[in-house]
């Protein structure tokens, strides 16, 4: 079974040093990992160092048996692309990449696959120029999937989908995380889905490792007040899963100022005025 | 319209394996079609000079030489083959080079022509021409190519180094090439001011661009340079296909990305200045034929590849018709017709930029 274990890693960028002392406990296949942080706390950093994008200092432990160049696969969070290509061509050079030029009936059966499991079978021939955000998001997950990683790291991949596709999604790779083996480590927003999906959490702020451990432990009301600076609670929704609770910024690290009646750019007894004409109008 | 039902019904039958069969098909035609245009348009490049020849004629010359007469058989295989066929090969390397170009800087415009990379073997090989500079040593007649060969190296590395700067745009890019291309054609202008009369008129007919210095020996050094450096992008082409997907994407399928652009764009210099070294300033071939493939095929670099190749060479190769056929008699130096074609392409491209496939 692949394991993966960070030790004491590190990412440069120039001298910049973007992150730094991130050491975590090994991660086992089927294991689904969230990383969870602000804004620019080096969740993309950590990723990119890890699939060795990036150098640094530090070691990434990996043990069992990877296939080649596909054990870790990244999948960026920008899927902006304006090639003259189709959604399924996509799919297939990066399926293909370092291989030859034949295609054969397994990689097409495999991208047939994969399409129809995340639902854009029907935006197969269409150029992925294109798109909406979120269908190449999906095509981007489906590049992805059909390298067939062990190792898996997510930017962000669900930030442009909707609600059900949010959801669909992340299902979907936790069932072939487990089905497969399959490490996957998830950078996510919204940390409800960390505590739907993911096994263990990661926090990441300011280019350095806060917590790691199962979810459930790690996204606390304490941490949340810590790292995102927002008063909340975690309660059970109806199924008994955790959920966040926002009741506010905390007020002592405010960025914006609340609104006032002088900064308020509406002017109440105007709009009642043109209400009241339309009103009249109608009449 | 009909497409998108056809492939909706392929989807219906067998998830899409059959429509993407049927898409690779289809490619394979409009490449098929490319070569048999391209071989008409040879043909009738071999037909016309100051003797013209029936195409039935031509036909029998190339293919049963003994049963034509001795003039005819010395005119198309001595004078008018190298020519010929020199548009092809200078065509299909031009334009593969913009091809490349495109795809590694993510940019619509690059060309070698549009990004002073031609300019800048204009200028090597105008220092060749008028004061007999040479950069590095070599045997007399290798002399202006490789002055060529070394100041496009030269520009392209510039546009390299510059193109992987943090904070560098595409449009920064472009702008660099327009400023390298003023100043090599400066440079070039100084070598002229400076030259004797004699290697003046060298040099401006020698810039005009003309196939009628093609002979076999820059033929086939021309035709060398492009068979070795097109398998190396064959072999790659899955990689540079990625390119086009963002260089983030490209790197997460395990492409070294910088290394790729440099190996690349040191091929295209050669691809670039080897023509430009032996038949003088040919523009927009890089920028138009790049273009063309890509409207009609698409951006998979195992058919845009090739697709680039043909229609470069089929442009150049109707330009060298047009060019004879212009003022009958006068062969007119085919820089001028690409130039004259490409131009009004040029401002299409642009002013389409609003539903343009780039």
């Amino acid at each position: 079974m692949v394991t993966i274990q960070l030790e004491t890693l590190g990412a440069r960028y120039g001298r910049r040093l973007l992150l730094e002392d991130v050491t975590t406990p090994a991660f086992k296949g089927g294991d689904m990992v969230a990383v969870i942080g602000p804004n620019a706390a080096g969740k993309s950093t950590l990723f990119k160092r890890v699939a060795g994008l990036l150098w640094g200092p530090g070691k990434v432990h990996v043990e069992g048996a990877l296939r080649g160049r596909n054990g870790i696969c990244y999948m960026p969070q920008d899927t902006s692309a304006n090639a003259v290509l189709t959604v399924y061509e996509s799919v297939l050079l990066a399926r293909k990449q370092g291989a030859g030029w034949s295609v054969g009936d397994d990689d097409l059966a495999c991208i047939d696959e994969t399409m129809e499991a995340l639902g854009i079978s029907d935006i197969a021939f269409r150029n992925i120029g294109e798109l909406s955000g979120g269908q190449r998001q999906l095509a981007s997950l489906a590049q992805t999937l059909v390298r067939e990683p062990e190792i898996l790291l997510m930017d962000e991949p669900t930030s442009a989908l909707d609600l059900s596709r949010q959801v669909e999604v992340l299902g979907l790779m936790q069932g072939l995380a487990r089905a497969r083996g399959m490490i996957v480590l998830v950078a996510l927003h919204d940390l409800n889905h960390a505590l739907r999906f993911c096994d263990q959490t990661m926090v990441v702020a300011n280019g350095r490792l806060i917590a790691c451990g199962p979810s459930s432990d790690i996204v606390t009301p304490a941490l949340l007040r810590e790292v995102y600076h927002v008063d909340a609670r975690i309660e059970p929704c109806s199924r008994g899963i955790g959920h966040v609770i926002v009741d506010g910024v905390a007020a002592e690290r405010r960025t914006f100022a609340p609104p006032t009646a002088k900064t308020s750019i509406r002017n109440p007894d105007r709009e009642n005025r043109k209400c009241g004409e339309m009103a009249a109008q109608a009449s | 319209m009909a497409s998108d039902r056809a492939a909706a019904t392929a989807l219906d039958t067998d998830g899409g394996r059959g429509h993407y069969r049927a898409l690779v098909w289809r490619r394979q035609l409009i490449l098929a079609g490319l070569g048999a245009a391209l071989l008409f348009s040879l043909c009738v490049d071999l037909a016309l000079g100051p003797a013209r020849y029936g195409l039935g004629e031509v036909v029998q010359g190339l293919f049963a030489p003994d049963t034509v007469s001795q003039q005819v058989r010395v005119v198309l295989w001595e004078i008018r083959m190298p020519v010929a066929l020199m548009a092809v090969v200078v065509g299909a390397a031009l334009s593969v080079a913009g091809a490349q170009m495109q795809t590694i800087l993510n940019n619509p415009l690059a060309s070698p022509f549009t990004l002073g990379i031609s300019a800048a073997a204009s200028f090597g090989a105008a220092l060749a021409l008028a004061f007999g500079v040479v950069l590095i040593p070599a045997a007399i007649e290798y002399v202006v190519p490789i002055n060529a060969f070394v100041m496009a190296m030269l520009a392209a590395l510039l546009i390299h180094m510059l193109s992987v700067k943090r904070g560098v745009t595409v449009e920064t890019i472009v702008l660099l090439g327009i400023a390298l291309v003023f100043t090599f054609n400066a440079l070039l202008s100084l070598v002229q001011f400076l030259s004797s009369a004699e290697a003046l008129a060298a040099v401006v007919f020698w810039t005009m661009g003309s196939l009628t210095k093609a002979t076999w020996p820059k033929l086939g050094l021309t035709t060398l340079v492009l068979l070795a450096v097109l398998p190396v992008f064959a072999r790659r082409a899955w990689a540079l296909t990625a390119l086009r997907l963002g260089e983030d994407k490209a790197a997460s399928f395990g492409i070294k990305v910088s290394r790729l652009r440099l190996e690349t764009l040191m091929m295209v210099s050669l691809l670039a200045a080897i023509p430009v070294a032996f038949v003088g300033t040919i523009g927009f071939i890089g920028l138009v034929g790049p273009h063309i493939a890509r409207m009609i095929i698409g951006e998979d670099q195992r058919f845009f590849l090739p697709a680039s190749a043909l229609s470069g060479a089929l442009i150049l190769s109707a330009s060298s018709v047009v060019s004879k056929l212009l003022i009958p008699g006068t062969i007119f130096p085919i820089g001028i017709v690409t130039s004259l074609i490409g131009i009004p392409f040029f401002i299409s491209l642009i002013l389409s930029s609003a539903r343009r496939s780039w």
